[in-house]
């Protein structure tokens, strides 16, 4: 299985992911955002980090760079796009998915763990996974998932939400809401989902004694799916 | 021709920065404030002398890159 990950001035979690991608199998090529077209990938990431120095807003630099049009061009064509943090934020930015990530709730940069539940396993990133619940890390300062009603309502419908905050049971309740998000959301797809924008680090968690092993269950099954 | 723009939060959006503001300033004795929301100011100079023809770029670059559309109100203020 081929993946790249797109690096951009001011990322700071793609070599992370290309030791993670390489860890579980994949061949990782890294791709520079003013490269013009990216290589024959099953899977492009865009990684965390603070991309053009977050100016403007999050992502929004980032979003209009020379590699992104090929990469909302193999979105559209049905390619395996996944977002993490920064590329979230640089992922509703395009437009691919829907909404923005606005400032935290009580304004503070959030760095710890948390457990994720994930809503939807009808999909080719969390297809198969045993897991119900995964304890990921979170590192950011606009994670606070918004839509308007619409989109709320649209989203839900085509059941795109991926995962959201919770207790290490499993519930969703906003005591285990860091940031604001609305209905605890964390991730989301694009409608086909293949398309996935999400805040928390799952290529930070693939190490027993440094971290947790959330992340390599995570990893393992995605590549599992791909094959 | 130099055009300024104002990129403002809608109405319905949470703005932190802007609360804090308004219970600092509170603070400070400036007590008969309803509510501080902050936004963005841009001022493009731009080679293009036609005031409307500049007009729609700029309105064009706000839909585009200056503000997102749902979080965000644009505002163009002057043409000159």
């Amino acid at each position: 299985m081929k993946s790249a990950v797109i690096t951009f001035p001011g990322s700071n979690c793609d070599r992370d992911m290309d030791v993670a991608l390489k860890k579980f199998g994949f061949k990782n090529k890294m791709v520079w955002h003013q490269d013009v077209e990216l290589p024959k990938s099953d899977l492009v990431v865009l990684p965390g980090g603070f991309s053009y120095g977050d100016y403007l807003r999050c992502g929004s630099m980032a979003s209009k760079s020379k590699i992104m049009q090929s990469v909302i061009n193999f979105a559209n064509s049905g390619g395996m796009v996944m977002g993490i943090c920064n590329g979230f934020q640089i992922l509703v930015e395009t437009g691919l998915v829907p909404g923005v990530l606005l400032r935290n709730k009580y304004l503070e940069f959030i760095c710890k763990n948390v457990f994720v539940k994930i809503n939807n396993k009808d999909n080719a990133y969390f297809r198969k996974i045993s897991k119900n619940v995964l304890e990921l890390h979170i590192a950011h300062n606009e994670g606070n998932y918004f839509c308007t009603n619409d989109q709320l309502k649209e989203i839900e419908d085509n059941t795109q939400v991926a995962i959201n905050y919770c207790d290490p049971e499993g519930k969703i309740e906003e005591p285990f809401n860091p940031n604001g998000s609305i209905k605890n959301i964390a991730g989301i797809f694009n409608k086909e989902k293949n398309v996935l924008g999400m805040m928390p680090h799952p290529e930070r968690m693939i190490d027993h004694s440094l971290s947790g092993e959330d992340g390599s269950h995570f990893f393992n099954n995605l590549i599992n799916n791909l094959k | 021709m130099k055009i300024s723009v104002v990129i403002t939060l809608k109405k319905d959006v949470l703005d932190p920065q802007g609360k804090v503001i308004h219970q600092a300033l509170d603070g400070m004795g400036f007590d008969d404030i309803n509510e501080v929301r902050q936004g963005k100011y841009f001022e493009i100079d731009t080679k293009e002398t036609d005031p409307k023809k500049a007009k729609d770029k700029v309105e064009e670059m706000c839909k585009k890159l200056l503000a997102n559309l749902v979080i965000e109100n644009y505002k163009i203020i002057d043409a000159q």
